[in-house]
């Protein structure tokens, strides 16, 4: 391992200029030289994947700065009071604080409605980086060891993310927002034996009481921003401690990462960057309309739009909660609704938790226990990738369903036949989907194989003598080719043996042998990366072919050329062997 | 750049195939060799910049021009000067960072740097001497050795869990019956929930719904009843609809022959699924639909589920007519409305 050379040597005294006397002043009193010294040419490896995450964090930043604004005239109180304001068609009308502020914001608040649009646009850009930069994260492996814990830091705060999103939309205390808090209190009475208590403390009293809008304001502006701050500090500390995953290739190993330093490079390509995410959702915030409460109305527990719908991040939930059946039981003169605590309790819990145990799932089936820093393609891990298919297919489902109202009158479709098929394929097609997945990978990594031992397909057709064509196969480039090997070879888990097995308890043996099981389903079927021999055999194959081939070079088979789109003048159609 | 063989203790693990061929040589771009085109990208990321500051400056111009106020729908039905600060502030932001990352990209060296990782795990004589300082620790805090010392400490923070959570028992009040009684009464008129008109039979046709409110939300004169929040947290209970059907289509349990009035029947509005308000009405089926999750009763069948998530029947309320031809209710619903929970005890459909 070779020293950095920039910090063996103390440093000089400053010279005199002001930058260097700035330099020195904090020095002097932060010692931030030390700190620094190493941080400041830190490596970065570049790929278009590892700027998902980066999208979220700047998302973030923007919605601090744009809540700032906002809560320079937002009122949390559900007061009631008589919009006077310029919206016309609801002058005069009785309504909430809350409301009333937030149509203040949106017609009496220069730029107020630009940064109301433009928090709610960077709060679902937010949740949707998160959201894809965990799929990246996991399609490549990015979640092993030893990035665990980071992994299951980025499972909380999506979970964060949602719940501030959601406490964030139902501040205005507009019609729709009233109808979310009116579900959520749905879902918290549903709780076995405290639901009644829950909901009356939630509320301060009987839905919709007058204490929620102030209390979801806390939530929303200190208590969730607070952790999401915190946890995002402690995501980003472990990135910097753990060096950032690469791509395989010449030259990248997993001792090492290649790439940019963060000074000067990736400080302008990342803060280019945040510039470019704030300008993008600027222009979004100015140019589409975003939850235009002015048209919903108050909120008032007796009326409800046809066609309502949370924000797009609850659409899972959503669609739960609708396809359901009207399940319910009455035992001992108590109620327990499992229509709405399965789908809106112990699925999103049991959701959650399945997401944050998941590397260490993987890790007991794969018994791999070594540090991984270079990323896999998600073809190389057929039963992951297949998994995350199946995961994003039964997402796409519940999505569906918790629009399945709005499918019905955009396609002309039966509803209720809309919600029977959901109920079977949710069941049904990500299984499907799963067997297809995997099969995908694996003939991807047939190819790859292909290719490294036979070569790519140039296009190039051969007719030789026989009459018989080929195509021309000509081999990959040693950088490719050693890009598509750098890849570890699965080890099936085949169990303690016997004689092992004879000293362990049953419970222990009955688990090592679901492990193997486990083990077999996960890498059985992958297709494992050629071995020297291999190589040398194709290798060998290869001259054969060549010299086969030798003879056949350069000629275009005779008569091709007229057809009328090549100059043909001067051509000689007669063989020269 | 030599490879690492990291495999050391694998002698099962078949060679690698192919070697490192090493980082490949850097190539130069048009801009390392040509100063022409360096001067020109560095146009281009000036131009950039000054264009940002142009937007910004324009942004400051769309402020102070364009009005707000009640005219929302102008420019695209977006507001002149939402889409004009918009666009100006995005511009602004977009010129910089396109400039930047064109400074990176066309004339910041862009020869890759190779740092080395290290294990995230501490070096083991790091570890020991930190087991060392926590053992040292423990010992001379006499933890181990005084069990009483440890055991009442432990038992002190788990009290200590209890004043924070009986502090926060005022957050509201207990629920005790309250969600299985309405504001309704026997003879409380059935109102229109507009302007709070009491409503005659006569007034609705046959496959008309009205959506409808009880009397003491509209008080007549003197002071009201209730007021805000308290009107709205009775209001999510007791908003009701009526309907009226043809009496031959309409087929009441044994208990429910007498609770309507010429085939107006009056239902909760609040779905017994999650709460919302339920007003879509098909009036050849009489079903009626909720918006939120599509839960469907029948009020031709004494407000049967009959498709959806809802796992209840929709409570109904028995109607008479007053001595002036109003319709009233004859008592509260005989059963909670709204959302199931824990204690509702089981009802039938009676």
């Amino acid at each position: 391992m070779s020293a950095v050379s920039n910090g063996t040597t103390p440093a000089a005294t400053p010279k005199p200029n002001p930058a260097g006397a700035v330099a020195n002043w904090a020095d002097e009193r932060l010692g931030i030289a030390t700190a620094t010294k190493k941080q400041l040419r830190k490596v970065f490896p570049d790929h278009w994947s590892f700027m998902l995450g980066e999208i979220a964090l700047w998302s973030f930043v923007i919605l601090l700065l744009t809540g700032v604004f906002l809560s320079l005239w937002f009122k949390p109180s559900m007061g009631e009071v008589v919009y006077n304001g310029s919206y016309d068609q609801l002058r005069g009308i009785h309504m909430s604080e809350a409301y009333e502020s937030t149509l203040h914001i949106s017609f009496d608040v220069r730029a107020g409605l630009l940064m109301r649009q433009m928090h709610h646009w960077a709060a679902m850009l937010f949740i949707a980086a998160m959201l894809v930069h965990m799929m990246r994260v996991f399609l490549t492996g990015a979640f092993r060891k030893p990035r665990e814990l980071n992994w299951i830091i980025g499972g909380v705060l999506l979970l964060l993310g949602i719940l501030e999103g959601f406490a964030g939309y139902s501040l205005p205390d507009d019609l729709l927002s009233g109808t979310g808090l009116r579900i959520a209190d749905g879902l918290v009475k549903a709780t076995p034996v405290l639901g009644s208590y829950m909901s009356f403390f939630m509320f301060g009293g009987e839905f919709p009481g007058d204490v929620i809008i102030p209390r979801l304001y806390t939530a929303h502006i200190l208590l969730i921003p607070g952790l999401l701050l915190a946890l995002i500090a402690a995501h980003m500390l472990l990135l910097v401690y753990h060096k950032h995953t690469q791509w395989p290739g010449p030259g990248r190993t997993e001792q090492n990462v290649v790439g940019y330093p963060m000074m000067p490079v990736y400080a302008a390509k990342a803060g280019g960057f945040f510039f470019i995410v704030f300008g993008v959702v600027a222009l979004m915030g100015g140019l589409m309309t975003i939850n235009p409460v002015w048209r919903y109305g108050p909120y008032n527990p007796a009326e409800v739009t046809a066609g309502s719908q949370p924000d797009w991040y609850m659409g899972i939930a959503e669609g739960l909660l609708r396809i359901m059946p009207g399940w319910e039981t009455h035992i001992f003169g108590v109620t327990l609704s499992w229509n709405v605590f399965l789908p809106g309790q112990i699925a999103p819990i049991a959701l959650l938790m399945l997401v944050l145990a998941y590397p260490f799932i993987e890790q007991w089936i794969t018994g791999d226990k070594r540090e991984h820093h270079l990323l896999q393609r998600p073809r190389n891990a057929p039963t992951r990738t297949a998994f995350l298919a199946a995961m994003i297919t039964l997402y796409g489902l519940l999505w569906a369903a918790g629009g399945n109202d709005i499918l019905a009158t955009v396609f002309h479709l039966d509803l209720n036949t809309i919600t029977y098929f959901m109920r079977g394929a949710i069941f049904v097609i990500p299984p499907l989907v799963f067997i297809l997945a995997k099969r995908w990978c694996i003939s991807l990594q047939r190819h790859d194989n292909e290719m490294l031992l036979h070569g790519y397909e140039s296009g190039i057709i051969m007719r030789d003598a026989q009459g018989g064509y080929t195509e021309k196969h000509l081999p990959l480039s040693e950088d490719r080719a050693y890009t598509l090997t750098a890849r570890a070879r699965d080890e099936v888990y085949a169990g303690m043996s016997g004689e092992d097995a004879n000293g362990v308890s049953a419970p222990k043996a009955r688990m090592d042998q679901l492990r193997a099981k486990a083990s077999k389903a996960w890498f059985a079927t992958n297709v494992q990366k050629p071995t020297a021999e291999e190589f040398e055999e194709a290798h060998h194959h290869a001259e054969l072919e060549h010299a086969h081939d030798a003879p056949l070079e350069g000629h275009a088979a005779d008569g091709h050329q007229f057809d009328g789109r090549h100059d043909v003048a001067g051509d000689d159609l007669t063989h020269k062997h | 750049m030599s490879t690492d063989n990291h495999d050391e203790g694998h002698e099962l693990v078949p060679a690698e195939p192919l070697a490192d061929p090493g980082l490949p040589e850097h190539l130069p771009r048009p801009t390392d060799v040509d100063e022409g085109a360096a001067k020109r990208a560095e146009r281009q990321v000036a131009t950039l910049f000054g264009l940002s500051s142009v937007f910004a400056l324009l942004f400051c111009v769309s402020y102070f021009v364009f009005d707000i106020g009640d005219d929302p729908d102008t420019v695209g039905g977006l507001g002149a000067s939402n889409v004009f600060l918009g666009s100006c502030l995005g511009l602004a932001l977009l010129c910089i960072g396109i400039g930047a990352i064109q400074w990176s990209r066309k004339l910041m060296s862009d020869h890759e740097i190779v740092e080395f990782r290290h294990p995230a795990a501490s070096p083991q004589e790091d570890r020991d001497e930190a087991l060392a300082a926590l053992d040292a620790g423990i010992t001379d805090s006499g933890i181990g050795r005084r069990p009483l010392v440890r055991n009442s400490l432990l038992g002190a923070m788990a009290v200590l869990g209890l004043p924070a959570i009986v502090a926060l028992r005022d957050l509201g009040p207990l629920p005790g019956k309250k969600l299985e009684h309405t504001v309704w009464k026997k003879g409380m008129k059935v109102v229109q929930d507009v302007d709070g008109t009491p409503i005659k039979p006569d007034m609705m046709e046959i496959g008309q719904l009205v959506n409808a409110e009880p009397a003491v939300f509209f008080p007549q004169d003197g002071e009201p009843e209730l007021s805000g929040h308290k009107i709205l947290a009775e209001k999510a209970k007791a908003a009701v609809i009526l309907v009226r059907m043809h009496p031959d289509d309409i087929k009441p349990t044994e208990l429910r022959k007498n609770w309507g009035v010429d085939g107006i029947l009056c239902f909760s509005k609040i779905c017994t699924h999650v709460g919302c308000p339920i007003s879509l009405w098909e009036q050849q089926t009489h079903h009626l639909l909720c918006p939120c999750h599509q839960s469907t009763f029948d009020l031709a069948d004494n407000g049967r589920v009959i498709f959806g998530p809802a796992a209840r029947h929709l409570p109904q309320l028995p109607l008479e007519l007053d001595a002036d031809g109003y319709l009233v209710a004859q008592s509260d619903f005989t059963e909670p409305v709204g959302p199931s929970y824990w204690e509702r005890d089981r009802t039938d459909l009676k």
